[in-house]
């Protein structure tokens, strides 16, 4: 949450939008969701049927805190890896995809 | 119609110097400045509003602001015929035209009312229970009957000339509702600083202070309050504004309705504009509603909410009744008392409370007010109008009638939860208000006054204070906001609210007692519901309608829960409510739409060279996004017979034909060939500089994402082609896969689709063409290979050449900058006329490849793999790619599996159509069929229509007969299936 001021919103009120790493807080509708960034994708290549099956068809759905993958198709176009609530709608970090997860 | 005047002769927040006049079904009538339609209609003597949803019982207005269930008026003509608009939420104003609803001839005479004979046989559930047979599907058959003889106001057909907008907004506090505890919030919130909304439903100030008389001491109060407002810069104030929903990240949305009778259409303006909120922090300042008793016949004309009278007479001076009779079970109903006894009516309160408190009875005494304690209205009289109350003792004894011509109730105030509920906070049962008050409200948001079931008044403007300060804090402005003078609050009268919950009657009443009136849903309705086992609140509004009206159940929630709950012996808490949603109140689709219609529907994409597609006689089709040219006038003036002219220029001499609309995306970097060759199924490591090669890329479940010609121009350099309408698709694909999966490549993409104008010349004199266009350079079999490219300069811009043919003929692919497409297209055009080059549209594009049996958007339609689509052979054994594991799953490789075809016509004058559902001749003609036809075309090549299809286990079938059959026309065509590719199996057409 690189945008709360002492004195500005935290938390609750953040919620649709979302902080794109390259140009900052955005409101959502110019990002495109697609899906779960928890799982890993298998290695190119790899021979394992079972990994690709389930990397591809098989999804958790948690109430709650959630990674997912969103592109900012209208600005910078780079995936980016969000923190949302699923439940509350409340998004917190964001990093490029391309990039390792923030500690 | 019999009819009264009952305008007061002075009082009121009515302009008497500004007369108004309006039409109520062509007649004549006449208000002032500050009616609404509803108090006008009254004033006037008209108590018959409407006919009831089901029974078409006669119906009056019940209530005064936007609860009213039964008042509901078509407004506006032609395209501007808005149906189920409240009356009592519409602002009067000259020339206004409006329309009663649900009375056939008319609400006066109204043939339909002899369901209200039939009730007994129309209770909940009725219709499915009984118009059940003869056979399945008979509901389908009787259903639009049912619905014409139920059911509110038509919509038209017509265009709305009028214009709506939507829009954003920020606010640092929201302040929803501007009665007494909003305006105290606002004027809080404001002092600190913070940027405030102020929105209220209404066209005035003050909420139910709206309704005290005007010399009232809180008269006092709201005027300094609304002159406090209005003071100060940082509060911006948006009457006749409804927050109609409350959603995730603080967003309100908010409906604005113009002032009314204006020409704003004529201006420019918007009749009425959607704003999505976003505040940091919320005050809910909507007060609460008051309810109906439940007795029998309690839906007559004149029958009304006491609150309701009271504003009708205060703020619209307009005096309902002589003889009013007040039934209630709480305080709130003996102010009401005393202010109609004020007008000179004779007044009789019935309180079902054995006891009350000592200043309600000296406030009754001083105003003349007759009480009957320990008793109950069970009954109402009249038919058109009341006429008469049954009045019982609920110590026993015998019943007697009094006469009289208004009839109010209060039930008691069900606090205004709707919008603190939206975001799924579930609010709660307080027994001593009986009335459900707003859940735990989340950081941010404050409520104040009515809505917390705080009733007094200055216990409600100093819950305003606080709240607003709150608000401001949690937004950030933590200085100002000083305290509320407390002299001044302290002259405010702050009447205690005790109420005794209304459920004594239900044993004596007779007659119809009406739990919801805009669904007529009524005691016994919910009675059966129970006994049918429909318990839960949910199942009882599903099941009776109950609450479902364009009300929502405003006045009728509470008293349904509380008869359902004694009903099944438990308490109140327990049922819960049904679920409060989105709009409060209902907004226009138009609203909701905003700008985005017709044209203004989505953006519409138009090739380079669209202009010189305009004036030379093309026809335009629209193809995803993009409007591209259909057909040329030259060939025809419809697209049956231009495409096929168009067709046999290609295949005969030569035809041009614009492809900027391909998806095209530059790629480069030095891991460009690594990266190309693992998302295309065929190899790209090897592809030379100056060569092209057709490829096709898979999603990771296998399905085939797209196809497209990529050309290699440099060690590094490639110009990748998509289809029309999967280049988007493509684009964010290949930028999914480089950043999530393989961020090592060093590899670069761009979306050139825009920069680049294309065009294809095509046909056994293309290369003619371009020679003599640009004789310069050299197209020559030798320079310019089958799938060869070339990059070359015209006029001192790029130009890339590509041979390659969708057609199937000799072509070439130019591109050049967007801004010199024209030119080289009107160049070729010229230099080529000796030739007799043709320009050829979409359509005969589309026919030509089928021709060939190249798959196209039709067939890729992300549930066929490379197999389905005859493509198998060219995934490499041994070469990896995305989406080659899940090709191996076993189902993917079922023989049975809807594979490609083609297809031939052999009826020659019958036509082939796309969507055909294809069965084996000995099948029964039912059901999904075998497989369908995706594209269809009339082949000048063979003469008669050829068409691709899926047809199950495919190219086994190859030769068999076939039915093509479509419904939808009645036909059935006998076909057979052949090898896809009908032209030039060996593809030398192309080569040469």
């Amino acid at each position: 949450m690189n945008t709360g001021s002492a004195n500005g919103p935290t938390g609750n009120e953040r919620m649709l939008k979302i902080v794109c790493p390259n140009c900052g807080e955005r409101h959502y509708t110019e990002f495109r969701y697609a899906g779960d960034a928890t799982k890993s994708r298998p290695r190119h290549g790899s021979a394992d049927l079972r990994a690709w099956h389930d990397h591809v068809f098989l999804f958790d759905n948690p109430k709650g805190a959630h990674r997912e993958y969103w592109q900012h198709v209208l600005g910078c176009r780079q995936w980016l890896v969000l923190e949302r609530d699923t439940a509350t709608n409340t998004t917190g970090r964001s990093w490029l995809a391309s990039e390792a997860a923030p500690p | 119609m019999t009819r009264r005047p009952h305008r007061v002769a002075e009082g009121g927040r009515i302009a008497r110097d500004r007369p108004l006049s309006f039409t109520l079904e062509g007649r004549t009538f006449s208000g002032f400045a500050g009616d609404t339609l509803a108090s006008a209609l009254l004033a006037n003597g008209l108590t018959l509003i409407g006919r009831s949803f089901k029974y078409h019982r006669p119906r009056g207005f019940v209530a005064a602001g936007c609860e009213e269930p039964n008042g509901l008026v078509t407004l506006g003509e032609t395209g501007r015929t808005t149906p189920n608009i409240a009356a009592t939420m519409t602002e009067l104003h000259d020339g206004l035209c409006a329309r009663r609803q649900n009375g056939g001839p008319s609400v006066d005479f109204d043939l339909m009312a002899i369901n209200s004979w039939l009730a007994p046989l129309l209770g909940a559930g009725f219709y499915y229970k009984t118009f059940m047979g003869p056979r399945r599907g008979s509901w389908m058959f009787y259903e639009p009957f049912i619905r014409r003889a139920a059911g509110l106001g038509r919509a038209v057909h017509e265009r709305d000339p009028d214009r709506y907008e939507t829009r954003y907004e920020f606010a640092d506090v929201l302040v929803i509702g501007a009665g007494a505890a909003g305006l105290a919030a606002a004027s809080a919130a404001g002092r600190s600083g913070a940027r405030v909304l102020l929105v209220e439903q209404d066209s005035l100030l003050g909420g139910q202070l709206l309704s005290r008389h005007l010399k009232d001491r809180c008269e006092t109060w709201r005027g300094a309050a609304v002159a406090a407002v209005a003071a100060c810069p940082n509060i911006r104030v948006l009457p006749r504004t409804t927050a109609f929903g409350l959603y995730d990240g603080n967003m309100v949305g908010l409906l604005t309705r113009y002032a009314p009778g204006q020409p704003q259409s004529a201006r420019g303006e918007a009749r009425e504009v959607v704003t999505t909120l976003c505040a940091k922090s919320i005050v809910f300042a909507t007060g609460a509603i008051e309810r109906p008793l439940v007795f029998g016949d309690n839906d007559r004309p004149g029958v009304m909410l006491a609150s309701a009278a009271q504003t009708y007479l205060n703020r619209y001076a307009v005096s309902l009744g002589q003889r009013i009779v007040v039934a209630t079970n709480n305080d709130s109903a003996w102010s009401s008392a005393a202010e109609l006894a004020r007008s000179g009516a004779a007044v009789t309160i019935v309180d079902q409370r054995a006891e009350v408190a000592a200043p309600l009875l000296e406030l009754a005494r001083q105003g003349g007010i007759a009480v009957e304690l320990a008793s109950v209205v069970t009954r109402a009289f009249g038919r058109r109008r009341v006429k008469g109350a049954r009045l019982a003792a609920l110590a026993g004894g015998a019943e007697r009638t009094i006469d009289c011509d208004l009839l109010c109730m209060s039930g008691g105030w069900s606090c205004t939860v709707h919008l603190t509920s939206h975001t799924g906070i579930k609010p709660t049962y307080r027994a001593a208000i009986d009335s459900f008050v707003p859940g735990a409200l989340a950081a941010g948001h404050f409520g104040a006054g009515a809505v917390m079931g705080s009733f007094g008044l200055a216990q409600g403007i100093l819950e305003g204070n606080f709240a607003g300060a709150q608000a401001a804090r949690h937004a950030g402005f933590a200085l100002g906001a000083p305290e509320p003078d407390p002299d001044h609050v302290q002259v405010l009268p702050d009447e205690p609210y005790n109420l005794e919950i209304a459920r004594g009657a239900a044993g004596k009443m007779r007659g119809k007692a009406f739990v919801d009136f805009q669904s007529d849903v009524t005691t016994d309705d919910v009675t059966n519901a129970q006994q049918e086992g429909f318990e839960s609140v949910e199942h009882l509004k599903r099941y009776t309608t109950l609450g479902m009206g364009t009300d929502q159940g405003k006045t009728s929630n509470i008293n349904a829960i509380g008869l359902i709950s004694t009903l099944r012996g438990q308490a109140i808490a327990a049922a819960g409510t049904t679920t409060f949603r989105p709009p409060f109140t209902p907004v226009s689709i138009g609203a909701l739409v905003g700008r985005n219609i017709g044209h203004h529907f989505r953006p519409i994409r138009r090739s380079p060279l669209h202009d010189w597609h305009a004036s030379n006689g093309a026809a335009f089709i629209e193809a995803g996004p993009w409007l591209r040219a259909w057909y040329y006038r030259w060939a025809g003036d419809t697209v049956a017979s231009a495409y096929i002219k168009e067709m046999h220029a290609v295949r005969s001499a030569v035809g041009i034909s614009d492809i900027s609309t391909l998806g095209k995306i530059d790629v480069q970097g030095p891991d460009a060939a690594e990266f190309l060759n693992r998302v295309y199924v065929n190899g790209f490591a090897k592809l030379p500089i100056g060569k092209a090669r057709y490829g096709v890329m898979l999603n990771d479940d296998a399905t085939v994402l797209d196809d497209g010609t990529t050309a290699r121009f440099s060690e590094t350099r490639y110009f990748l082609t998509t289809t029309t309408a999967q280049a988007g698709e493509v684009m964010s694909h290949l930028e999914f896969l480089h950043q999530t999966a393989w961020p090592e490549l060093q590899v670069q993409f761009l979306s050139v689709t825009d920069e680049w104008a294309g065009m294809s010349v095509a046909g056994p004199k293309a290369r003619a063409v371009l020679a003599l266009a640009m004789p310069d350079h050299d197209f020559s079999d030798a320079t310019l290979p089958h799938m060869g490219c070339r990059e070359l300069i015209y006029e001192g811009g790029a130009l890339r050449v590509l041979r390659l043919s969708f057609s199937g003929e000799l072509a070439f692919e130019l591109y050049v900058p967007a801004d010199r497409g024209t030119g080289l297209w009107e160049l070729l055009l010229t230099r080529g006329a000796e030739l007799g080059i043709r320009p050829y549209g979409l359509e005969a594009l589309a026919s030509l490849r089928i021709e060939k049996g190249h798959v196209a958007g039709l067939e890729l339609d992300h549930r066929n793999t490379l197999d389905d689509l005859g493509l198998g052979r060219m995934a490499g054994r041994d070469k990896v790619y995305v989406g080659r594991e899940l090709r191996e799953r076993s189902e993917l490789k079922d023989p049975q599996r809807w594979s490609l075809v083609g297809i031939e016509g052999l009826e020659p004058d019958a036509r082939l159509r796309g969507g055909a559902i294809l069965f084996a001749n000995a099948d029964p003609i039912h059901g999904h069929g075998r497989g369908y036809i995706t594209s269809v075309t009339w082949s000048t090549v063979l003469g008669r229509f050829i068409a691709l299809g899926l047809y199950q286990g495919g190219l086994a079938h190859q030769n068999e007969e076939i039915i093509c059959a479509f419904p939808l026309k009645n036909e059935i065509v006998r076909a057979r299936i052949v090898s896809p590719v009908f032209i030039d199996e060996q593809g030398e057409r192309m080569r040469v």
